[in-house]
């Protein structure tokens, strides 16, 4: 029987809508809806085949880290190494295949690469207690260093055997798709579900909450620690390997100054960098908008060095949206 | 049979005496007041039945069982629950999340395990009921009074069917009416036949609560009995040490 009780503790307090308008991610989203819609009443370009592929893709390779990014900062912590874990899985994976090794083996190998800085980060954040600020601060320029070491600061361009699957998978498309965004969606849906649907999720938002309530509950709060940093390093390992592919060369500077454009993309999607919140979709939403602006300022005709201005002012601007809203409460 | 007995339990660290030959048992559906001074023995005692200390000397026993804690979780076996003076909750996440937060109920699709969400709110729902508290599974406990997180910190050890509930300062640092809250969920506890040991300052609420009152100065029990034959003003005499004994 259903009583008046159940109705109460069953019903959700607001509508959708009211749901839905609280969302930061919401929010963003009609940001760039609206940055695309003016851009393409007044450029003829932007809404071209050619520019929406290069957006798209483009996006793509920062959203993917912004995922994992989200994981750290929900968890209360940061990951400032994602953007050297990006060249060191680069320049594993064209070092190896330009030996003459196969594709899966090299991205498998670039893959551990990057999932070992992610453990060194989360073992000495977790179990040694340093901030992850330092530490990650330390393994960006120590992830980049190994990478020019490896590589003897050279560019590679010539990838061996399967030198035109590496170009296919990271520059390629399919159905007109580029295929770094096929990546994106498999993992921002995986994630989503992931999130809000399994322990792991559930015990990552805890920790970002509340360390101590999730330490006397009894979850491995350490274990956990180690394999979210692993995780982050992952997104940025298989960001790597996509971008290797994409620019069909990879240089030790690749990624440089990336950190910052992932952690603004997952600060704009509505990830709280004092930890406990976050969402998948935000982090993805977050990125595009990034590379609309970008996108917009090139054709507009726009210096690009106004380019960090408007990164700039939309990550304030969202932060303090976050903040107003918090104080009507 | 009494649910938990201690025999003359004393806890040194070095030199410093904590607890000195403390005896002390509990009924089922009995709520005790522990009080004392700063420096007392409260916490140490607290800490002893939660498993988070060893005595020295002296012995435990539950429902006439001689029990030994290693570690809080030993406890927690035993049917011993704590709720922490700063709750323990994480704010950002539901109410029936923090109920039974590292204890997720989950369901099986194939290979995939998920959270069965629908068996959390209606657990929660009715742990909240029986309490009778007005906390929605679905709210977070970012959004809630004092004694609205009182009733989730609360629901969280009823959920493992404790037999004795330790609560450290459960009315500090919240209104007046939430007190009034609180002190009807220890009632709630009790109706259900579980064991209360209530550590509180406030002298109001140990008098309106407790069943049995047990005062420790120095490390020493110096009383123990109903709240009906004792009073304020001999509890204040006996915690500073104006009354040695009684």
């Amino acid at each position: 029987m259903t009583t008046l009780d159940d109705i109460i503790n069953n019903s959700r307090h607001d509508s959708w809508f009211a749901r839905l308008k609280n969302l930061q991610v919401f929010w963003v989203f009609i940001a760039a809806v609206l940055a695309c819609l003016a851009l393409s009443l007044m450029t003829d370009a932007f809404t071209s085949d050619r520019n929406l592929f290069n957006v798209a893709r483009n996006f793509a390779f920062v959203a993917v880290i912004a995922i994992g990014m989200t994981a750290v900062i929900a968890s209360g912590g940061i990951d400032l190494s994602v953007g050297s874990s990006v060249v060191l899985s680069a320049m594993v994976i064209s070092v190896a295949m330009a030996s003459g090794m196969g594709f899966w083996l090299s991205a498998g190998l670039a893959l551990g690469a990057a999932l070992l800085i992610g453990l060194f980060n989360g073992i000495l954040i977790a179990y040694a207690g340093m901030p992850a600020f330092v530490v990650t601060l330390g393994s960006l320029s120590a992830a980049r260093s190994l990478a020019m070491v490896l590589s003897d600061n050279k560019m590679i361009w010539e990838f061996g055997p399967d030198h035109d699957l590496l170009l296919w998978i990271g520059g390629g498309s399919t159905l007109g798709l580029p295929h770094p965004l096929y990546v994106l969606c498999v993992l921002a849906v995986v994630m989503s579900l992931v999130f809000r649907w399994t322990r792991w999720g559930q015990h990552l938002f805890a920790i970002g909450g509340n360390e101590n309530a999730a330490v006397l509950a009894g979850i491995p709060v350490r274990r956990l620690k180690v394999s979210i940093y692993m995780f982050s390093a992952m997104t940025a390992g298989l960001a790597g390997i996509l971008m290797a592919g994409w620019l069909g060369s990879v240089t030790t500077n690749l990624g440089q100054g990336m950190e910052l454009t992932v952690i603004a993309a997952a600060v704009i999607g509505g990830a709280n960098l004092a930890g406990g919140e976050g969402n998948a979709l935000g982090a993805v939403v977050g990125a595009l908008l990034i590379e609309v602006i970008r996108n917009s300022l090139i054709l507009l005709g726009i210096s690009t060095f106004w380019q960090g201005m408007f990164i700039g002012t939309f990550i304030i601007v969202a932060v303090a949206f976050d903040r107003f809203r918090n104080m009507r409460r | 049979m009494s649910r938990l007995v201690f025999s003359g339990i004393s806890k040194n660290f070095g030199a410093i005496q904590a607890l000195s030959d403390v005896s002390l048992s509990i009924e089922p559906g009995e709520v005790l007041g522990l009080m004392g001074d700063n420096g007392a023995g409260k916490s140490t005692l607290a800490k002893i039945i939660a498993g988070n200390f060893r005595p020295s000397t002296g012995e435990i026993s539950i429902d006439g069982i001689s029990v030994v804690f290693h570690k809080p979780i030993d406890a927690q076996r035993e049917g011993v629950a704590m709720v922490y003076q700063d709750l323990a909750l994480a704010d950002n996440l539901s109410a029936a999340s923090n109920v039974f937060l590292g204890r997720e109920p989950l369901r099986r699709f194939g290979p995939i395990r998920y959270i069965d969400y629908k068996r959390m709110n209606t657990v929660s729902a009715d742990l909240f009921k029986q309490l009778k508290s007005e906390t929605r599974p679905r709210q977070l406990v970012r959004r809630m009074s004092g004694g609205q997180r009182q009733a989730v910190a609360i629901a969280r050890t009823l959920l493992s069917e404790p037999k004795i509930v330790m609560m450290d300062e459960p009315t500090a640092a919240i209104s007046v009416r939430q007190v009034a809250e609180v002190l009807d969920l220890i009632r709630r506890l009790r109706d259900r036949g579980i064991s209360v040991i209530l550590i509180s300052h406030r002298m109001p609420d140990i008098f309106s609560v407790s069943d049995n009152i047990a005062v420790l100065r120095r490390g020493r029990l110096v009383c123990r009995k109903p709240v009906g034959a004792s009073s304020p003003e001999e509890v204040t005499g006996l915690i500073t040490g104006a009354i040695d004994a009684a």
